[in-house]
């Protein structure tokens, strides 16, 4: 029971950070139809930011206090990544739109090999192991064998999963911005005819996702303490997996999706199979597409002829 | 208006070139934000294995300098004329080009071994000639299932992966060769081999795209891509973790080479050089493999020109202008679908077994997402469904990352750490986004309709209706 809860706890504290990089997925995908192959490496790209920011601060500037520091790597990590990301879809994706349908897909891969590749070559192939941040732990019970605990780091996950995804549901439901974006999803034509920037809405859309993939990042980084520049693929298909589990272009889906396949990744190591816990999320991933492609929340997609 | 159009631009003139200066500077203010943190400071590790940084502004300077003056090039050169299509090619212009590709490509190796001699030849023919012509074959292959049926396949490199471990593990298990000494000859297997298992991984990896195409068979476009990707993913993964049978990361070596019908290339009285009376050289070897993969490339051309004409050809291209078409008019989606998945995934796997045979040594390795993205976006850029395009593509852009190895010169300019090689992947996938956004359908657009009324007229690619699937 003990080692069921601590899984638990695992669980959810991955599922948190998978559903933070699936939002960027299904937004995406819900407002121009495509599959950001890129978005898992620019997270990863911002577990580097993160890093590297975590190193100025700390080391260079000398800053004492842990917390301001990892807020300012927050907010710069933020920053920056959004940047990438629409220089991204500025000069990848935007020239393809409404083009050839594979056209954005084949840039979309590009663009991944090419920035796994100039993070390999800028900051080297090897392991990056970060300084330990939060190291402690809360023991909840403990047992004679067993003791389930909990750590800092995971109740910093959690809390600041469930910050950001308050203030992004705020966003989306209840700005102008917002009903921008919903409003391209449903109709693009028409809402460009009725006065929305619909070329800025699809930007903001690729900026937001990269913000929450940039959150997403530093958490990875501190949970795991080590990245990798190779780190981009797997967690994204992950990461995809889940928005595609609860529904592609749904927002509340994502961050169910994400839960599920954390709890599910953590469960079925702990349970079965280490080896084969990757296995575990691909199979789930074709299961869902072949068998109910529109997800648990996702609305079904009509084809009209 | 006409009249008052010229002296306006002269007057512009000087507000443009402003213009263009604000622009450009944005964009080095852009790259100076892209580059700051991943380029302006390399975590190293130090001697008691703490992460400390490299300051190194001065590729920042460097990326920002070329930011801006690419922007400023890109925005102040003259807009070039449109240059009119030549609508009217020499008929037969296509056919006289592959013709003379083919020439150039049988009398390839005597080149190379003229031109560079005995020790460079062998680095020339491997390293472009087959390592080019295994990608010219697997984009071929991949064309049947993406160019033709328009089905979209991100996983190819497992049927690839399943001929070369079915060739390496049928060729080394000792079952298999305790039987065949018994039963033929001891010298039988070592020495037939590999056209013996050729036949029997293609069957193999025709079996697992059906196998794998039935579960999917609803899907279409990129949800299909995504789940081809994840078959793609749990092979590899098995093949690492299977280790009884695939010996894991460590991979399957020891792996036979082909022979000359029988007669193996090594330096024994029996060895092909004794045979023939020639002096005993490693180049044979790799010229014969060359030519074999020249033959696979054709057979596999040969065979998608021919299927083209047939019913089941035709079929596939309906299937992929309109899926909901085709039902409609009786076509049997089914197998058509079945069909292009298994005979794609077999010639993948007939790759897969020349893969093995060439390298000796296999490994999971060998079989990541990555090749699967390197032949599929060879397909999409060569233009979709033209095997010539594909060819190009594949020379292009498998050659111009290999060409890199070659570029030991550029070590003088940028310093003796230099090492183009690591820069191989970085510029492919800045090649595959400036392409697609170049050329969106690929450098050969144009389609030759397979059925035609009276006249054969070439289809410019944005004509041809975009199926959804």
């Amino acid at each position: 029971m003990e080692y069921f809860l601590q899984q638990l706890i695992n669980g959810v504290t991955l599922g948190s950070i998978y559903g933070l990089i699936a939002i960027g997925y299904t937004m995406v995908f819900g407002i121009i139809g495509m599959v950001n192959f890129a978005h898992g490496d620019v997270f990863m790209l911002s577990t580097f930011i993160a890093l590297i920011f975590l190193l100025a601060l700390t080391q260079v500037l000398g800053l004492g206090s842990l917390a301001v520091a990892l807020f300012i790597v927050l907010l710069l990590g933020m920053l920056l990544t959004s940047l990438w990301a629409w220089a991204i879809e500025r000069l990848a994706y935007r020239p393809l739109r409404g083009s050839f349908r594979l056209a954005p897909l084949i840039s979309a891969i590009g663009m991944s090999i090419f920035l796994s590749n100039l993070v390999q070559v800028t900051q080297g192939p090897r392991n990056k192991p970060v300084p330990s941040v939060l190291g402690e732990v809360i023991v909840l019970t403990g047992g004679d064998v067993y003791a389930v605990t909990l750590s800092y780091k995971q109740i910093m996950i959690v809390a600041v999963t469930v910050m950001l995804l308050v203030a992004f549901w705020y966003v989306v439901q209840r700005t102008s911005l917002g009903r921008a974006q919903r409003a391209c999803e449903q109709d693009r034509k028409m809402a460009a005819l009725l006065g929305v920037d619909v070329d800025r809405t699809i930007s903001l859309t690729f900026v937001i996702g990269a913000a929450l993939a940039a959150v997403a990042g530093l958490l990875f980084m501190i949970y795991y303490g080590v990245v990798n520049f190779a780190d981009g693929f797997v967690p994204g298909v992950k990461a995809f997996t889940a928005a595609v589990l609860g529904g592609i272009g749904s927002l509340p889906g994502a961050v169910l999706g994400g839960l599920l396949i954390g709890l599910i990744e953590t469960l079925w190591s702990a349970y079965f199979s280490i080896d084969y816990k990757d296995v575990a999320t691909f199979l789930i991933l074709a299961v869902t597409l072949v068998f109910m492609p529109s997800g648990l929340l996702g609305k079904p997609d009509v084809e009209k002829v | 208006m006409a009249v008052n159009a010229a002296p306006q631009t002269r007057a512009l003139a000087p507000t443009r070139i402003g213009a263009a200066l604000k622009d450009a500077l944005g964009a080095a203010l852009l790259a100076l934000g892209l580059a700051v943190p991943v380029l302006a400071l390399r975590t190293e590790q130090n001697m008691s294995n703490e992460l400390i940084l490299q300051p190194r502004w001065g590729y920042v300077a460097v990326a920002v300098m070329l930011a801006f003056l690419a922007r400023l090039g890109y925005l102040l050169a003259p807009a070039l004329p449109k240059r009119q299509r030549t609508r009217a090619r020499p008929r037969g212009f296509g056919r006289a080009l592959s013709m003379a590709l083919l020439v150039l490509l049988l009398v390839y190796p005597v080149l190379a071994l003229a031109i560079t001699g005995k020790a460079g030849a062998i680095k020339w023919i491997d390293n472009f000639g087959i390592q080019i012509l295994i990608y010219v074959m697997l984009g071929w292959g991949l064309n049947i299932v993406v160019g033709l049926a328009g089905l979209l396949d991100l996983g190819y490199v497992a049927f690839y992966a399943v001929g070369a471990y079915a060739y390496a593990l049928l060729a080394t298990s000792d079952p298999v060769k305790a039987f065949m000494a018994e039963w033929i000859g001891p010298g039988f297997w070592p020495a037939w081999a590999f056209w013996i298992c050729l036949p029997v991984a293609g069957l193999m990896a025709a079996f697992w795209g059906i196998l794998l195409g039935f579960p999917v068979l609803r899907l279409r476009g990129d949800y299909l891509a995504i789940v081809t990707l994840a078959f793609g993913e749990i092979i590899r993964l098995v093949l690492i973790n299977w280790v009884p049978v695939t010996n894991g990361y460590a991979g399957i070596s020891g792996i036979p080479r082909p022979s000359f019908f029988g007669l193996p290339f090594t330096a024994s009285d029996q060895g092909f050089a004794a045979f023939f009376g020639l002096e005993f050289t490693p180049l044979y070897r790799t010229i014969f493999l060359f030519y074999m993969i020249v033959c696979l490339a054709l057979l596999t051309n040969w065979v998608t020109l021919r299927l083209r004409r047939l019913p089941i050809g035709r079929a596939w291209e309906a299937l992929r202008e309109d899926e909901i078409a085709c039902r409609s008019l009786g076509i049997n989606t089914t197998n058509t679908k079945l069909t292009a998945f298994a005979i794609g995934a077999g010639f993948g796997g007939f790759a897969g077994s020349f893969f093995a045979a060439r390298q000796g040594f296999i490994s999971p390795e060998s079989f990541t997402f990555m090749e699967s993205a390197v032949v599929l976006s060879i397909v999409v850029m060569g233009g979709m469904g033209s095997q010539l395009g594909v060819a190009i593509a594949a020379f292009v852009m498998i050659g111009g990352t290999e060409i890199l190895r070659e570029l030991d010169w550029l070590k003088q300019v940028f310093g003796a750490d230099f090492e183009p090689t690591q820069y191989r992947m970085l510029l492919f996938g800045l090649g595959m986004v400036l392409l697609m956004i170049w050329r969106p359908r690929g450098l050969i657009s144009f389609r030759a309709p397979s059925i035609f009324l009276r006249e054969r007229r070439m289809v410019r690619a944005e004509a041809v209706r975009e199926g959804r699937g």
